[in-house]
């Protein structure tokens, strides 16, 4: 039988799996958008395992508004990324390094 | 539970609606190809903001009102904050507009929507009782902004700024949510008012653990130090500033801070007080942090909009500084420590506006000024706005009879109320550091030769009698800052009933 902390645990690895993944990876934006759905997936197993436990819906619809936002947060975050490779033609991390002062 | 659905009473959110509603009115205008729908969607945006103030305005009253759910609620807190945004949207627009259209030549219209949009987000974050708004709210402001970055669409450096912005965005909103998880995990509750009772009761009477709290804690307020942007969650701040169209900056240096400080107050101090220790110890940490950091910083820069952007991370420390000594061992001073902060808030915000403001006016097509070397002998091309100017930079730097050194006095003298005597005098350090780069911009203005080959500076007359309402009201408020004083306290005080000290 899988207790909430089964579930708590799995909800911490996938954040910091996704919090590694945005400060570690050098290479290339998509993965760095992976790793931001990472993060708020990791937040809706959270939620969900939460409401299980306490018996209280509240937290499971939570999740529903947090995967439309996360939705609406990707779509934002490609047009972002269709720009700078317009820009820049490349999706590199690394060249993001006009900015310095 | 009730089986039929029961309309929740509208009216104290009306502002909101009436917001939403015209957003999207003003989207639909903007569609139309024409300049004169530009003009048209400008002009609507700017009455609609006008009006919603009114209706801010209007609704005003010292009583508390819940409404869905008791996931949104009025107080006198929430249309102060609400009306400020309202008037620093107008101001940031009324600034922009020609630096929009020459400049950058960024879609009036798409630009108006998404400002209304922004706004709107703003006003739900203010008025959260609940996670859901917050977030919520939280989202639409900042997915609003986000593109206002990336609007200069043939413009590397603000699709870069866009693109890092929205990256420790959503990292930001990653780390809140999380947070938030785990406060829900342990309370059971997600609405704030709720949580408060629970963290403050029954939960922790028999000596209970409550490391997963504080644990959850620790994530809400770093998700709240990367929105306001405090050191060591800062990153984003100064690269977005540099990058993002001046206008842009403008917008998210202003209105969005006084909507994320609206939140630190919704979530520590409504939510969880019971936790006072462990969060005015870290908001301690953060602030000290910010204040060295940005105010030593600041001084390398080379170009204004990076310094600004250093001086306003010291500055959120400064105001956090406010909220970290709200309960202390020698008594309740909640209500003069918090309202400093906000005082401090309304301070920074008009001198911002008008510096951003003046950094637009002296912008023109194909030239932006916003290196420091561009202000060179401003007061010989133009002596009033170099007046100004001096006015906004004496201001932030805190010296006597101007608005800024009473915001500073404010916060210190409620610092040494709570009797942290070692945090005033890093405190006063700092800003004397600060006040180094501020001065310097000022010797620039002054005593620096004017390149030969600079234009006349052209302004219509509408944005220099805005730019110069506005330095003034940073001098008069520091001559008689009662009032403004009065308003910050009494809004804390009718919204808490918190006892003066």
């Amino acid at each position: 039988m899988l207790s909430l902390s089964h579930y708590l645990i799995l909800g911490a690895i996938l954040f910091t799996t996704g919090i590694v993944g945005i400060f570690l990876n050098r290479k290339n934006l998509i993965v760095l958008l992976m790793a931001i759905e990472l993060v708020l997936l990791a937040v809706n197993m959270n939620f969900v395992a939460f409401a299980h436990y306490h018996g209280d819906p509240a937290g499971q619809l939570f999740v529903f508004f947090i995967l439309a936002a996360a939705a609406a947060e990707a779509a934002v975050g490609l047009a972002i990324l269709v720009l700078l490779f317009r820009n820049l033609k490349s999706i590199h991390v690394d060249d993001l390094d006009t900015l310095r002062g | 539970m009730s089986q039929y659905f029961v309309l929740p009473d509208l009216l104290p959110a009306l502002p909101e609606l009436f917001l939403l509603f015209m957003g999207l009115v003003v989207l639909l205008v903007s569609i139309g190809k024409k300049s004169s729908a530009q003009t048209v969607a400008f002009a609507l945006t700017q009455l609609t903001l006008l009006l919603t103030f009114v209706l801010v305005i209007r609704g005003v009253s010292s009583e508390i009102e819940y409404t869905f759910s008791n996931m949104f609620v009025r107080d006198m807190l929430a249309d102060f904050l609400k009306a400020l945004v309202c008037l620093t949207v107008v101001m940031t627009l009324s600034y922009s507009r020609r630096y929009l259209v020459e400049r950058v030549a960024i879609p009036m219209g798409e630009y108006c929507a998404l400002s209304l949009l922004a706004t709107l987000g703003m006003m739900v974050m203010i008025s959260a009782n609940h996670f859901l708004p917050l977030y919520l709210g939280l989202e639409i402001m900042s997915l609003s902004l986000y593109a206002m970055t990336a609007l200069n669409r043939n413009d590397a450096t603000a699709t870069e700024a866009a693109m890092k912005y929205f990256v420790l965005g959503a990292l930001a909103s990653g780390f809140l949510l999380y947070g938030m998880s785990l406060v829900y995990g342990v309370t059971g509750s997600l609405e704030i008012s709720e949580i408060a009772m629970r963290t403050g009761g029954k939960l922790y009477v028999e000596g209970m653990d409550k490391t997963p709290l504080v644990f959850g804690l620790v994530f809400i307020v770093a998700g709240l130090a990367f929105k306001l942007g405090v050191v060591p969650f800062h990153m984003w701040l100064p690269d977005v500033y540099h990058g993002a169209p001046t206008a842009a900056t403008l917008f998210i240096a202003a209105a969005p801070k006084l909507a994320t400080f609206a939140i630190v107050i919704r979530l520590l101090v409504d939510g969880l007080l019971p936790l006072y220790e462990d969060w005015q110890s870290m908001l301690m940490l953060l602030a000290v942090l910010s204040m060295g950091f940005g105010n030593i910083v600041a001084i390398a820069q080379r170009n204004i909009k990076r310094m600004l952007a250093y001086s306003a991370i010291a500055h959120m420390g400064f105001v956090l500084l406010g909220l970290c000594c709200g309960v202390v061992a020698g008594g309740d001073q909640r209500l003069h420590a918090y309202s400093s902060s906000l005082f401090y808030m309304v301070a920074y915000l008009l001198a911002t506006l008008a510096a951003f403001g003046l950094i637009m006016m002296l912008s023109r097509a194909g030239f932006e000024s916003d290196r420091l070397d561009d202000f060179k002998g401003l007061n010989q091309r133009s002596p009033w706005l170099a007046v100004m100017m001096m006015m906004l930079m004496l201001s932030m730097a805190g010296i006597p009879i101007l608005f800024g050194f009473f915001a500073k006095f404010a916060i210190l003298s409620a610092v040494v109320a709570a009797g942290y005597y070692w945090l005033a005098v890093l405190a006063v350090i700092f800003s004397l550091v600060g006040a180094f780069y501020y001065l310097r911009l000022i010797k620039i203005m002054y005593f620096d030769e004017a390149p030969a080959d600079a234009l006349p500076i052209e302004v219509p007359f509408s944005t220099r009698v805005l730019f110069s309402v506005n330095s003034l009201a940073v001098v008069l408020i520091g001559v008689f800052p009662q009032n403004v004083m009065v308003m910050c306290a009494s809004a804390f005080y009718h919204s808490y009933q918190f006892q003066p000290y």
